[in-house]
């Protein structure tokens, strides 16, 4: 019974294995897609910087509240996070590293208000006692700037009524595959270029005037720094998922290496066994 | 090349065209413009609309975009294009619903076990019951 007993999960840790490899195999496409769609984001919210520059350096008299610095009473913090697990401490390490900002901020006795994106942080932050302003889950593979928009503007128009002072964004960071960091960017107020970084000195026509066009860009740029930012968290979690799934198939192969010679030992065993029961047997008659 | 200029339409979540063309219309907040190669600098906001490139070889491209931007240098234009089509009020809206997912998702957060957690829970149920129908299996045979 033992040898059976081994051989039944044998069996199931082999079907383990099958699945752990095939989500190996699947994000590690999916690793590569993400990263392209990180690549294809990134002229966009370059054009828009260059813009904006121009823009800043054309008219210094005209100020956006969007790049004027004031005194910091509450900050917005934006948390990207993973719609599902399976991919080691990818999560948890974003969610330390923000509260570890919350933390900070309280103890100087600064207010925190969050918006989250990802189930995950969800689940992490309901247990909380932070007041969460906004939050969008189920993105799939194939994040749409649609689904993110409600969120960006509910935390901008948070930032224009004064009820928060600076919004920052904490996601992971696709260093390579086996490395992500959480990092802290500032979205606002936001840096732009300034004029040393802009050889080209010439002014645009502003069609209509440049303060009404500054308004458009400048929503636009933070939207697409979240978009990157979440594109890029997709990126982190797939190249996560496929090493934790790689070890996990790595492990399982193992476990089963280990199986397979204590059922044989066992299996030796009882035919030794048995062989000297006839072999006794055989001496008695 | 002097009688082309290069066109990059792009959008938050990648490129939509690049190329040559000889000449672009673009949907303007103060009506269609035409731009030739050598326009002179001009920033402005854009409707939604067709953006329209008619490339070196004669032939038409339509684009539609649902507003934007659009950057032109004598040499080349930068159509900066909204994926979703956006107004003031939708974002608005979108914003009230994303606050309103917050609060529900408060509101329960005494619930009772989470999604994921009852679908962990699930498959290891199915397993198990997988494993025993297997055991079953080998003592009957």
């Amino acid at each position: 019974m033992a040898g059976a007993e081994i051989r039944s999960k044998i069996a199931s840790i082999k079907s383990t294995q099958k699945i752990t490899k095939a989500m190996e195999m699947v994000s590690a496409s999916k690793m590569r897609r993400a990263q392209e769609r990180m690549r294809a984001a990134r002229p966009y919210a370059e054009r828009i910087r260059k813009v904006i520059g121009h823009i800043r350096l054309a008219n210094p008299e005209f100020r956006h509240p969007f790049l004027v610095e004031r005194e910091v009473k509450s900050v917005g913090i934006i948390v990207i996070s993973a719609d599902r697990g399976l991919c080691g401490s990818l999560n948890i390490n974003g969610f330390k590293s923000t509260l570890s900002l919350v933390r900070e901020l309280q103890q100087q006795g600064k207010e925190a208000h969050v918006a989250l994106i990802g189930t995950k942080a969800q689940q992490f932050f309901r247990r909380l006692k932070l007041p969460i302003v906004a939050s969008t889950t189920h993105l799939g593979d194939k994040p749409h700037l649609s689904a993110l928009l409600g969120l960006i503007t509910a935390m901008l128009d948070m930032y224009r009524e004064g009820r928060i002072d600076r919004l920052v964004m904490v996601s992971n960071t696709f260093v390579n595959t086996m490395t992500q960091r959480p990092e802290q960017r500032q979205l606002l107020p936001a840096e732009t270029l300034d004029a040393s970084e802009l050889q080209e000195r010439w002014d645009y026509i502003y069609e209509p005037t440049a303060a009404e066009l500054i308004d458009g860009y400048m929503m636009r740029y933070i939207e697409s720094q979240v978009y990157q930012g979440v594109v890029e968290n997709m990126a982190c979690e797939q190249a996560a998922r496929m090493v934790a799934m790689k070890s996990a198939t790595d492990n399982a192969g193992k476990l089963i290496d280990e199986l397979q010679l204590i059922y044989n030992k066992a299996r030796q065993a009882s035919i030794t066994k048995e062989i000297s029961e006839i072999v006794g047997g055989a001496a008695a008659v | 090349m002097a009688n082309t200029i290069h066109v990059d339409i792009v959008s938050a979540e990648g490129e939509i065209f690049s190329g040559p063309a000889e000449m672009v219309f673009v949907p303007a907040v103060m009506g269609d413009i035409g731009i030739a190669p050598r326009h002179a600098p001009l920033l402005t906001a854009l409707r939604a609309g067709e953006v329209r490139v008619k490339t070196p070889g004669g032939e038409e491209q339509l684009f539609w975009i649902g507003g934007g931007g659009v950057e032109i240098q004598p040499k080349m234009v930068t159509v900066l294009a909204d994926t979703a089509a956006r107004a003031r009020d939708l974002d608005e809206a979108a914003a009230l619903s994303a606050k309103q997912r917050a609060e529900e998702m408060l509101r329960d957060r005494t619930g009772a076990m989470e999604v994921a957690e009852a679908q962990a829970e699930l498959a290891r149920a199915a397993a198990q019951l997988k494993a025993i129908e297997k055991l079953r299996k080998m003592k009957g045979g």
